[in-house]
């Protein structure tokens, strides 16, 4: 795994410094809150609702056991002994106090995390496959191609000030997990005729104006990556909007303009990007693949596997849902779940911390990734370590067997945490959770994805079902979309009608469900197959016939 | 000038050191408690107030005006916003700050389907 070097450090280390002079201006007065914001901003301090809140990066979603343990000590020291993992691989810790920031930032640097460019209008944490460098789908590790687009553009000159935000995703496997088609620039690395290279996707984005990422060039060869994508941001540096702040993300500037015409600006400013490279980034490139050196793998034992599965059904069940194939037929990616019914998605204590730290320690060559569906992976385990690993989840109150079925919901932090929430968010996952854990198996693979604004930050644009928590006249009210996807066969969801009051919105969901196992061929065909084949109507049908459910409708 | 009803209002803001919400009192203190803030009913006196607030801006972040009610035990949030601000988050009852304030929206709870759930027993009972 990338480890930091002395020009790294030195680098975190300055920026550290500065910022707690910058936050001792702000207690002594020297600085006002607006000459402030933008500083704090710039190392992922926001101000919420009730606190501060720190946003720690984990890059690409890899993070090394004692990055873990380092995570549960900012949470057991300087906040409330939880972290809340995100949809965009980060952490965020909702009670610091701002003083206590500078402590935070200096602890996490001693095992080389930051929370630089977590926030503002600059490049933020570049996301990848969280099975990265273990799937057996996968054609290329994209985490070193990720690393290098970091070191790149953490403190790039030139894109400090975009007119907005900029998010990009990088996949190794044609099985998109990363949801690159809704990230301004989406990368796919590919193969054409031997060559190794990428499919580059721009313009994708949730939202307030949902969008999905469009083919910018079906093959850029491996060398040209970074010139091109310095393209890609200095036409938007250009042509992005500065004027309206909803209309300044690059899938505006893409659907505004046309995509041949960005296109073309980017051709325009390729050449000369290309020549300032001399090649020193492929040096670099090839310098940090060597870091992601997949780790000496033991051979392992499948049957003990297969003897535990036949005589525990609750461990079958876990293999079942929260094992993924890993790239060695004897080994697996192991999924846990943040998602135990009725708790917050994505919340883990600092003691569960510590505990997955060990764990992967003990049975996964001390490597952990965090899942964009907040969840946390261990990327390598032996398969004959899978029941001891099964059981020391279990003692945490980690061992729930549900990745991928209706209770591993996507929620944003919503009212109960967010300034700009017009809605809760968190409670209505766990009510969902709760409401459906009896039947969940049966139901089989569904992402149900909850947002509490326009903003998007819970997914609900590419959730098979999609629920939008608004402010109606001071009442909250829950929009549903369905047949949303976030995978390689990227769709934005479509409203149903009339939203839900928040009292209504659990049964409404129920009601879908209960279609969809009304009309569903049989047990292997999943909800988004089934609404994909029989269309909007019949699940209309069942969530409006109970009219006067829906506020809307009075 | 409009005659228009003023709805009441307190001073609001987040402590600069915490984060945490506080309230502006009668006495000019930055209060915790949402009953201890100054409950104001005149248009131009809030204004005043928000001024006197915005000046103080090493102790206070983004002061600002939020709608109240009057009540008997002082002002009470008329936006469920201001109620989750002067309660504290509803999925960790263990972080809260105050009881639910009235404004405050039920929980949601994933009410069992009566109908289902005899479905169930019957089921078992065969
Ligand atoms: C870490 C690697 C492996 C994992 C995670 C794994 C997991 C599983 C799972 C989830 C099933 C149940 C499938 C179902 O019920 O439809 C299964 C069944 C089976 N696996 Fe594996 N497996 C692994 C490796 C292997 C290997 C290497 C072999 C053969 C050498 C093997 C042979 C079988 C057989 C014969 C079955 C069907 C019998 C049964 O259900 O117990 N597995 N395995
Ligand atoms: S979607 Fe809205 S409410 Fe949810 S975290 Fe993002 S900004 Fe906040």
């Amino acid at each position: 795994m990338y480890q930091y070097d002395d020009f790294d450090r030195a680098f975190l280390d300055e920026r550290n410094r500065q910022f707690r002079h910058q936050v001792e201006r702000r207690v002594d007065g020297s600085l006002t809150e607006d000459e402030f914001r933008p500083l704090r901003l710039m190392n992922g301090v926001y101000l919420q609702l009730h606190a501060y809140m720190l946003r720690v990066a984990i890059p690409y979603g890899t993070l090394r056991s004692d990055q873990m343990r380092a995570l549960a000590d900012l949470a057991e020291r300087w906040d409330r002994g939880y972290g809340h993992f995100t949809t965009r691989q980060n952490i965020q810790y909702n009670w610091p106090r701002l003083s206590d920031i500078p402590d935070m930032l200096d602890h996490l640097a001693t095992v080389g995390l930051h929370a630089i460019q977590t926030s503002g209008n600059t490049i933020r944490n570049v996301t990848a496959d969280h099975f990265a460098g273990a799937a057996a789908d996968e054609i290329a590790d994209p985490r070193p191609v990720a690393e290098l687009l970091r070191q790149w553009s953490t403190d790039h000159p030139e894109f400090q000030f975009l007119p907005r935000k900029f998010k990009i995703a990088i996949t190794g496997s044609p099985n998109d997990r990363a949801v690159t088609r809704s990230h301004d620039i989406g990368l796919r690395m590919i193969e054409r005729d031997g060559e190794a290279g990428y499919e580059v996707l721009v313009g994708g984005g949730l939202g307030r104006t949902p969008l999905i990422g469009q083919v910018l060039r079906a093959f850029l060869p491996k060398a040209d990556l970074l010139p091109y994508v310095e393209a890609i941001l200095a036409a938007y540096n250009a042509a992005g909007r500065r004027d309206n702040k909803y209309k300044a993300r690059l899938k505006i500037t893409v659907l505004e303009g046309g995509l041949d015409a960005f296109r073309a600006a980017v051709e325009a400013e390729f050449p000369a990007r290309r020549a300032a490279f001399t090649g020193v980034d492929q040096q670099l490139l090839a310098d940090i693949t060597t870091f992601f050196a997949p780790p000496a793998f033991r051979d392992a034992d499948v049957g003990l596997l297969h003897t535990a599965r036949a005589v525990d059904p609750v461990f079958r069940a876990w293999t079942d849902t929260n094992l993924h194939p890993h790239r060695r037929a004897d080994h697996a990616i192991v999924t846990i779940s943040l998602k135990a019914h009725g708790a917050t998605p994505g919340d883990a204590t600092a003691e569960q911390m510590r505990a997955m730290a060990d764990l992967a320690d003990e049975h996964g060559y001390g490597e952990l990734r965090i899942s964009h569906e907040q969840n946390v992976v261990l990327p390598h385990v032996p398969a004959d370590a899978l029941p001891a690993l099964h059981r020391a989840l279990k003692a945490h109150g980690l061992a729930t067997a549900n990745v991928g079925l209706a209770s591993d919901i996507i929620a944003c932090p919503g009212m109960d945490y967010c300034t700009l929430a017009t809605a809760r968010s968190i409670p209505v996952a766990q009510a969902i959770a709760l409401a459906l854990q009896e039947r969940e198996a049966e139901v089989g693979q569904l992402k149900i994805k909850i947002s509490g604004c326009i903003n998007a930050c819970g997914h609900h644009h590419v959730g098979h079902i999609g629920i939008l928590g608004l402010d109606r006249a001071g009442v909250e009210n829950y929009q549903i979309t369905l047949g949303g996807d976030g995978t390689e066969r990227a769709a934005v969801g479509e409203r149903t009608g009339p939203g839900f009051p928040a009292d209504r919105i659990v049964p409404a969901i129920e009601r879908l469900i209960d279609a969809y196992l009304d009309l569903r061929e049989g047990a292997d065909e999943p909800f988004i197959d089934t609404y994909r084949r029989v269309g909007m109507d019949p699940f209309k049908a069942a969530l409006y016939d109970h009219a006067e459910d829906t506020a809307d409708a009075a | 000038m409009s005659r228009r009803s003023f709805a009441p209002k307190v001073v609001t803001a987040n402590h600069l050191l915490d984060g945490d919400v506080v309230y502006l009192s009668a006495t000019g203190e930055w209060v915790r408690d949402l009953a201890r803030a100054e409950l104001i009913e005149d248009e131009a006196h809030a204004q005043i107030r928000l001024l006197d607030a915005e000046r103080q801006k090493n102790v206070v972040v983004g002061p600002y005006l939020a709608d109240m009610a009057p009540t008997g035990d002082g002002p009470v949030p008329t936006h469920f916003r201001e109620a989750f601000r002067a309660s504290g988050p509803s999925n960790r009852p263990e972080h809260r700050r105050a009881p639910p304030a009235p404004a405050t929206p039920d929980p949601i709870v994933a009410p069992r389907d009566t109908v289902r759930q005899q479905d169930r027993q019957t089921e078992g009972a065969l």
